[in-house]
Formats: structure tokens, sequence, C-alpha cells
């Protein structure tokens, strides 16, 4: 049953600010940074907790650096900036300062994936997930809608050790409209429908897409699987070869290049345990042409008509 | 817990030729590390770990300690035999110096050393960290206070800019930034390499209180130390002129020994200049 906690918001900003308010009023060892982009993302947390809120300016370096310091104190920062500058510009930082040394830092990355098609390449963070992949000691979680959220960031507390959440776009639809019905445990993916023929999995914003095509494709006798895997590091293998059943094979779907991110994770473990055909759904190794999420999900094959599509043609490839 | 206290300077220079001798036993067993750039800092960290530092090796992770980084990570062996020599392993480490799953490795890992604050090896990097800590003092409302080492070609890194006006905005004046100023580089004098002049003049610009020292002579060094904050509501930062090679003369003041194995012959000499 959906519990009030879990946070109905379209929005994933104000469930991630009310659950922060949840938290650090339980936990006097939260505090957060932010890199001059606090008024978008927490802009009430700023207001209410001005003794436990760090503004670094627009200098990445130094916040990630720090956030390792203050950890090392004992405290548990909420670092967040966009995806972009979080697993780029402070990439070393990171996995040197944090990941290193398996510091207590939780990091806030916004604006991944095509959220910032209208902005240009410079602020979408298009190769993030592939790259916090190959940090070790990384836990990468990227929450499907503002349920997931609550969850993750209640779990990113209880977690001793350096996590990377990545948001999508702001707004976005609710996936767990009647809250979650089984335990968020990071690392452990949630199957959201039970079909047969093919497997979705998916990620993040893909996750409600990958829905909406598994209903469209059950009109046409097409039964679909579809788990949301909120956690991609450390992957659950076991959800992986449980999809992999499926008779004509799986689809990854993520908001992320398609190289070395959830499609990746997924090939690397059917590869050397369970070969089976997988279609990578995501955007391709370019960079994005000028557009709104939703045109940019359409140019590059990720809206669900397209992943309607590419599942056809894989049923009907193997029928063949 | 606490420092040692007033152990002297006759005690302290001998301590930090100990620790000279040390550095250049660990390069000469391992055949590797970056010696001249340790002997360096050698009294700097002298200074820091038998004198000035409220720390304690049967409980270095007291909350309450002073904290120190090695922003130069390098700079390592005048950390290690300075740790050892404290009490925080036993100086038989020393012999895994870079030998196969040493804890001691050619830059610190704070994971695995005891009393290594944080892992650095990365330059630009310990300055930011600081910030971190002496933030969290505040929060915390804890006494310590936060020393990072730098290396004075490290500060051209655009990260250590981004931690000096942070220092400055947040008013940490528990903070304190020693630059071991040796004007080398790995690649030659730092004023052909990058210069970094008007050194003293950048960081007063950049809201830092800045005192100029020997870095070889002890009674400068502590004194400085025990002086700080210069300023309520100011970092701190300590120029300390040096001579990278310091203690052994055919290494002092030449770049090019950055990371260079001094021969058996050149040992034989280096260690007779450190007895």
């Amino acid at each position: 049953m959906y519990k009030k906690s879990e946070c109905l918001f379209e929005s994933r900003f104000p469930a991630l600010e009310y659950v922060l308010e949840e938290v650090v009023n339980e936990n006097k060892k939260i505090i957060a940074l932010t890199a001059d982009i606090s008024s978008r993302i927490v802009p009430r947390f700023v207001v209410n907790h001005p003794d436990r809120f760090f503004n670094f300016g627009i200098a990445e370096q130094n916040m990630f650096g720090a956030a390792a310091g203050f950890a090392s104190a004992g405290l548990i920062p909420f670092a967040m900036t966009l995806s972009v500058f979080v697993t780029m510009r402070a990439c070393e930082q990171i996995r040197t300062d944090i990941a290193y040394t398996n510091s207590n830092v939780k990091i806030i990355a916004t604006g991944g994936g095509l959220a910032y098609g209208k902005l240009g390449s410079t602020h979408m963070g298009i190769e993030d997930i592939s790259l916090m992949r190959s940090i070790p000691n990384m836990t990468i979680i990227v929450p499907a809608d503002s349920v997931e959220t609550t969850h993750a960031i209640r779990e990113a507390v209880r977690f001793n050790g350096p996590v990377f959440i990545r948001f999508g776009q702001k707004e976005n639809p609710i996936v767990h409209v009647n809250g979650l019905q089984k335990e968020f445990v990071i690392g452990k993916a949630i199957k959201l429908r039970s079909g047969n023929d093919i497997s979705f999995i998916a990620t993040g914003v893909m996750v409600s897409k990958a829905i909406e095509a598994c209903n469209e494709l059950k009109k046409l006798g097409i039964y679909a699987s579809v788990y949301s895997f909120h956690t991609i590091k450390p992957l659950d293998k076991e959800a992986v070869l449980d999809a992999a059943d499926s008779k004509y094979g799986l689809i990854t779907l993520e908001d992320n290049n398609v190289n070395g991110g959830l499609g990746g994770a997924v090939a690397e473990v059917l590869g050397s345990e369970k070969p089976r055909p997988v279609k990578r759904i995501g955007i391709p190794d370019l960079y994005p042409v000028i557009g709104s999420p939703e045109e940019l999900y359409k140019e590059y094959n990720m809206d669900v008509s397209a992943i309607v599509r590419t599942s056809m043609e894989m049923t009907k490839q193997d029928i063949g | 817990m606490a420092s040692k206290g007033n152990m002297g300077k006759v005690y302290l220079e001998e301590k930090s030729k100990e620790i000279r001798r040390e550095c250049l036993n660990m390069v000469m067993r391992a055949q590797s590390g970056h010696l001249a750039p340790a002997l360096s800092c050698a009294d700097i960290i002298t200074a820091l770990f038998f004198e000035v530092m409220n720390i304690d090796p049967a409980n270095p992770k007291d909350e309450n300690r002073d904290r120190f980084i090695l922003s130069a990570g390098h700079k390592c062996l005048a950390l290690y035999a300075a740790l050892a020599k404290r009490g925080f392993f036993p100086e038989e480490t020393f012999k895994t110096y870079v030998q196969f799953k040493s804890i001691l490795g050619g830059h610190p890992d704070g994971l695995k050393i005891p009393g290594v604050e944080i892992s650095t090896g990365s330059l630009g990097h310990g300055l930011p960290i600081g910030i971190g800590m002496a933030l969290a003092a505040r929060y915390l409302k804890r006494n310590y206070r936060t020393y990072v080492l730098l290396g004075d070609g490290e500060i051209h890194e655009g990260s250590i800019w981004e931690a000096a006006s942070a220092a400055c905005h947040y008013k940490l004046d528990n903070i304190i930034g020693i630059i071991d100023h040796n004007k080398l580089c790995a690649d030659g004098p730092i004023d052909e390499v990058m210069s970094i002049r008007p050194l003293n003049k950048r960081w007063e610009a950049f809201g830092w209180s800045v005192i100029e020292i020997d870095g070889h002579n002890m009674d400068d060094i502590v004194s400085a130390l025990k002086r700080v904050p210069l300023s309520k509501d100011k970092p701190t930062m300590i120029i300390a002129n040096t001579i990278k090679g310091k203690g052994v003369s055919c290494m002092e003041n030449k770049f090019d020994w950055h990371s260079k194995v001094p021969t058996a012959e050149q040992a034989k000499e280096a260690f007779k200049e450190l007895a």
C-alpha cells in the first residue's frame, strides 16, 4: 500500500526535499553541500537548515573533496549538483577522495540523461552512469520515480559508503502508484510486470516508458516482464538471469549512453553466464541534437512507440 | 593524549635526522621512492608530529585529534618515518615499503596506514579535503586543527584555488596550509615550469594570513606553527622556504632528483652526512 511518506510527487525534487527533511531531523550527521544549485534542488532545506547547508559556489572539485573531509569526521554529506559536473568536472575527486577512501558521501546528481536536452550537450549527463560504473566501491542508484527516490535516500543514509543517486527530468510519471509492494533494497531490482515473451530491464525515467510499452504490447499479444533496476551497481544478477528466461530475449532501457551503462552491465552478465539476445535502448554514442527530452527520446528511438517497435522486431526475428 | 610539547630544538633536529635516514633506508632497500621531496619537508613533518599536533598513537581516531593531510602525497616517505617513530605502527614495517601487499605504497593510503588521515597522491586534492575537515570541526563544535602540507608545484592545480576561496569565505581560522616551497618541480625550476609568483600576495589576495619561514630552521617552524591562526577568522598559510633533497649535498636543489634513487656510493656519503 502507498504510504504518505512515499511521496506521490510528480516532481522528484520535492520528493528529495521531503525525504531529506525527514532524515535530517532523525540524524544530526546529515548535511547538504551544493555548488550554486540549491535554489533549484533543495530551496526549503537551505531556509530550514542554514547551519547544515554549505554552498561551495561553482567549484565542484572543491565541493567533492570537502565532502570527503566532512565524511572523515563522521558526518554524512549529501553533495549535489548537475550530473555532468559531478561525474566529469569532479570525477577524480569522486574516484580518489570519495570512492578510494570508501567515504560515506551521498552524491545527488541531477539532470542525468537527456533531461537538459534544450540546454545542449554541455549540460547533458549522458555518460554519467557509464563513468560511475567503472569506479570501485561506488553504488549507483537511478530511481524510477518519486516513490523510489524517497526509499533510495533513506537507504543511502543507512548504507555506509559512497552512493551516487542520479536524477533525470524534474517531472516524470509515477511508476509505483500504489507505493512499493516490496521492500526497497539496494542492489535488488523490482519486478513490476510479468510476461513470458520478452523482458524489459529498465532504469530511471525509462521504467515508466517500459510499462507503457508493456501495456501496448499486450494488446498485440506480446507479453513482457518489466523490471525497475533502481540499482545499477551492484547489479542484481539474479534478476538479470530471471529476466533471461523470456522466450525472445531482453531489452535494456536507460537514459544514458548505450555503451557502458545498464545495457552494458546486463550484457556482461549474460555474456558470461547465460547468452541471450539483448537489445540496448538508450542514447546512441553521440552528442544529441537540441530538443526537449520527449523530442529526443523519439529522435533516438527511446520513446514508447520505438520500444514497441524494437520488441516486435525482436519477437519476429526470433520466430523468423 | 596530546602532543609531546616543548621537546626542544636539539631533540627535534635529531628526530628529523633520524627521519631523513629512514627515508634514505627505505629508498635504498626498495630502489624506489620520492626521496628528495621527502627530505624537503622532513623538518616540517617532524615539528608537526613531535611537537605541535594533538595526536595519540594509542588512539589514532580520537575525534578531537588534530588532522594532518599530506596533500603532496609523494612526499610520504617522511610521513611514514614520522608516524612509525611516533608509535603509530612498528618500524619493521619500513622493510615492506612498496613491496607486494605492503601497507606502505608510493603514496599514502588512509585506509591501511595507522595515523594517515586520508589517502592522497593526486595533487590538488588535500586542501579541499581539509576544508571539509575544518568545516566539520566547526559544525561539530570541536577544537581540532587541520594542517595541510602542500607542494609548491602542487598549487598549479586549480582545485587548490577553489579551496583557497572557500577557506576565506567560511572564515576558517582552524585550517593551516604549509607550502613546502623548494622551488623545484619534476621538470625543472618552478619559475621555468609555471611561475607561482608573487606567492605571498596570491594567498593574501585570496584572504589568507601569510607567514614566510625558513622551513629547515626548527625554531622558525615551531614558533610559526604555534602562533597560528595569525588572525582571527582567517585561514593561515605558512610558506616554508625549503631545499629539495635537504641534508644530502649531492641532491640538494637539483630538480632531477625528484624521484631518482641514489647509487650505493652516493647513499654511503648521504648516510655520513645525515649521521
